[in-house]
């Protein structure tokens, strides 16, 4: 009897250890660390919109893969380096996040990035510019879903001059972004047989009056300007610049961020005939983008920007990667390596990663800020397939 | 040449309208109000809304600043009052405190996004100024500007409220051993600094628009302009307004890569030779 009992005891006992680790093993969901800023700096509404449009992505799949729940962990980098790595050694060491989706802005990159390095998790970039994560400071545990600096700028002044439009004044931040993206176009502008006539570097000032500056670019009459701003900076500078009446003799030109939804509402009739490049329209008439569009709109109740779009097709990258994983992410390097194989089309066409240099390989869109019907929207004027960032020094 | 100077001239009465209520109070209260770029921005944001309900810029440039001085009142009597005595790092402390309080209440109500205040239709588009067009809201915030500082001289020299203002920079002691109600003066004086920097803040709003940022950004220029022009008078908030609108414009022009720097080398270079500002407060206690 005594024996019997034991045993029973025993075989229960292993059933229910049994049962309990399957059910654990089902339920370890798989853990995403998104780092944004919520909650400081100028970019606290692009880190929100971006997280938005990221969930929306994984809400296509029901948010799970390989039966396994996806989780996905928000802290706030409050737009400061070293709060960013703190959060996400948090995130890494304390939460075990299988992969690190961050930063927004190239200023916590450098951070981020050489933590990814040291704790070889995989960090996947859905905005931040800055040339070197893909350049001199790549490594095989960072890839880009956004676009380099150089990627958006170097092409537009051979459209630019291809209208026409061959004297170009340059206007930037004075910060690594500005340098970088001005590098681009002038190379670009330059390499194509236009001229750059005059370039300013406006200071990061505390105010946001342009008056000095527009005065200048009027007395050097040149043929368009370039101007890279974002945010309530670009408001105003648009703004100003219909203002002074410049834009009967010069055309209003940039990255599109100058015009970007975010901006185009507050700028107004300024905005209109601004001629922009960037990686993502949002009229693009592709089914990806109709349906993401359908539903942001839907339940945000606002056009989706060029961030939020990056967001989602991280999303959709993300989630083809751990598909082809079968949900399984307990080797970081096949995470890696499914990350660096996947190939899906986005909200702006094709998209797969360059495995030179780990960046993404996508379209190139010429737009132009158009009224249609009775509210602004952008007309597509043009694209490059494929555009591909060339060999930067990076080495993988 | 001529374009710059205005540039100039209306990034000064911006910057006078909304330094000469900070000047007041810290000449006259020893008080040092850090929070008051929050007012300018949820004056701009009051004004913003009104815009929106109504479609009136006029009505925003009305109720704005009205919105700023209740805001500042209560305050004030919340809470300033109890600060009147107290030593500079605690005033600084709680209207630094109130900066993180005010940015995220406009990020609640209003978003994170920048708005755009327009101007009213009489005023859009630009003129031609020997041949060249210049924008007429410009000119009309320079016209404002003057009307301004016209008016608070005239309050000044003429009012009693004014005579009380200027006898209370000099000596409060004294005036108020004459019987007089410094306190409300000094109350009144307040308010009518937040009404301004409300009014700045509609004014700014459709050459700057409206976001969260703005309040810092405006609030460390405002600081710079007291601390050039000399607290405690209307004078020097102008002279202080012009001297650092013109260096903001023409270090922008000429030396672009030191115009950031600039500002501060000039309040440097000031408070060097003239350690009280440009025209100094007598007799401060």
């Amino acid at each position: 009897m005594r024996l019997t009992s034991s045993v029973a005891v025993a075989v229960l006992t292993a059933a229910a250890i049994g049962c309990a680790a399957g059910a654990a093993a089902q339920e370890a969901p798989i853990r995403i660390g998104l780092l944004m800023p919520y909650s400081a700096g100028p970019f606290t509404a692009i880190g929100t919109e971006m997280t938005d449009a990221f969930m929306l992505a994984l809400e296509d799949a029901n948010n799970q893969v390989g039966g396994r729940k996806i989780e996905v962990l928000k802290e706030d980098t409050t737009h400061k380096p070293d709060v960013a790595q703190a959060k996400a050694k948090k995130l890494v060491y304390e939460d075990k996040v299988d992969m690190l989706i961050g930063p927004v802005s190239s200023q916590e990159l450098t951070a981020l990035s050489d933590f990814a390095k040291q704790s070889k998790t995989p960090l996947i970039i859905p905005n931040a510019g800055d040339n070197e994560a893909t350049g001199d400071r790549c490594s095989s545990w960072i890839l880009r879903t956004s676009f380099s600096n150089d990627q958006i700028s170097r092409d537009m002044g051979k459209w630019l001059v291809g209208r026409n439009l061959k004297r170009v004044y340059v206007l930037m931040l004075d910060n690594k972004a500005g340098q970088q993206v001005a590098a681009g176009f002038k190379r670009g502008l330059t390499a194509s047989g236009g001229t750059v006539v005059g370039e300013q570097f406006t200071p990061v000032a505390p105010t946001f009056d342009f008056g000095p500056v527009l005065t200048r670019v009027r007395e050097a009459k040149p043929d368009a300007v370039y101007a890279f701003y974002a945010g309530g900076l670009a408001n105003a500078f648009v703004k100003q610049f219909g203002d002074f009446g410049l834009k009967q003799t010069i055309a209003l030109t940039g990255p599109g961020w100058l015009v970007s939804p975010l901006n185009l509402p507050a700028e107004g009739p300024a905005a209109e005939g601004a001629l922009a490049e960037l990686n993502y329209v949002p009229a693009l008439d592709n089914p990806v983008n109709r349906g993401f569009q359908q539903a942001f709109q839907a339940k945000y109740n606002r056009v989706a920007s060029e961030f939020a779009a990056q967001a989602f097709d991280t999303g959709k990258l993300v989630l083809a990667a751990l598909q082809q994983l079968g949900g399984r992410t307990a080797d970081k390097q096949a995470i890696v390596q499914a990350l660096h194989s996947a190939s899906i089309e986005g909200t702006r066409g094709p998209l797969r990663i360059d495995p030179r240099t780990n960046n993404i390989i996508q379209t190139m869109y010429f737009f132009e800020v158009r009224k249609i019907g009775d509210k602004l929207d952008y007309a597509v004027l043009g694209s490059i397939p494929n555009v591909q960032d060339p060999p930067n020094g990076c080495k993988l | 040449m001529l374009f710059q100077l205005l540039n100039g001239l209306q990034l000064a009465m911006l910057l006078f309208l909304l330094s000469v209520g900070l000047s007041v109070v810290l000449g006259l209260m020893n008080f040092i109000n850090l929070a008051h770029g929050t007012i300018f921005m949820l004056g701009a944001y009051t004004g913003w809304t009104a815009a929106q309900l109504t479609g009136s810029y006029w009505l925003a440039l009305a109720l704005g600043p009205l919105a700023s001085a209740a805001i500042g009142g209560s305050l004030y009597a919340l809470l300033f009052r109890r600060l009147q005595g107290a030593s500079p790092l605690k005033q600084v402390l709680v209207t630094f405190g109130l900066i993180f309080v005010g940015y995220d209440t406009v990020r609640l109500v209003w978003g994170d996004y920048a708005l755009a205040l327009a101007e009213p239709a009489g005023l859009a588009g630009n003129v031609a100024l020997f041949g060249t067009p210049y924008p007429t809201y410009r000119l009309f915030v320079i016209g404002l500007g003057i009307a301004i500082a016209m008016l608070l001289h005239l309050g000044l020299e003429r009012t009693r409220l004014g005579a009380i203002v200027r006898a209370g920079v000099d000596d409060r002691v004294m005036v108020s051993s004459l019987g007089v109600d410094v306190d409300r003066a000094f109350v009144a004086v307040f308010v009518l600094g937040c009404w301004l920097a409300g009014l700045a803040g509609v004014v700014a709003a459709p050459v700057l628009s409206v976001s969260p940022e703005i309040d810092v950004s405006v609030l460390i220029l405002t600081l710079v302009v007291v601390v050039v022009g000399g607290p405690g008078s209307l004078k020097g908030a102008l002279a202080g307004a012009l001297l650092v609108g013109f260096a903001d414009t023409f270090g922008q022009v000429f030396l672009p890569e030191l115009a950031s720097v600039l500002i501060y080398g000039v309040m440097a270079a000031v408070l060097l030779f003239l350690p009280g500002g440009l025209v100094p407060a007598r007799g401060r206690r």
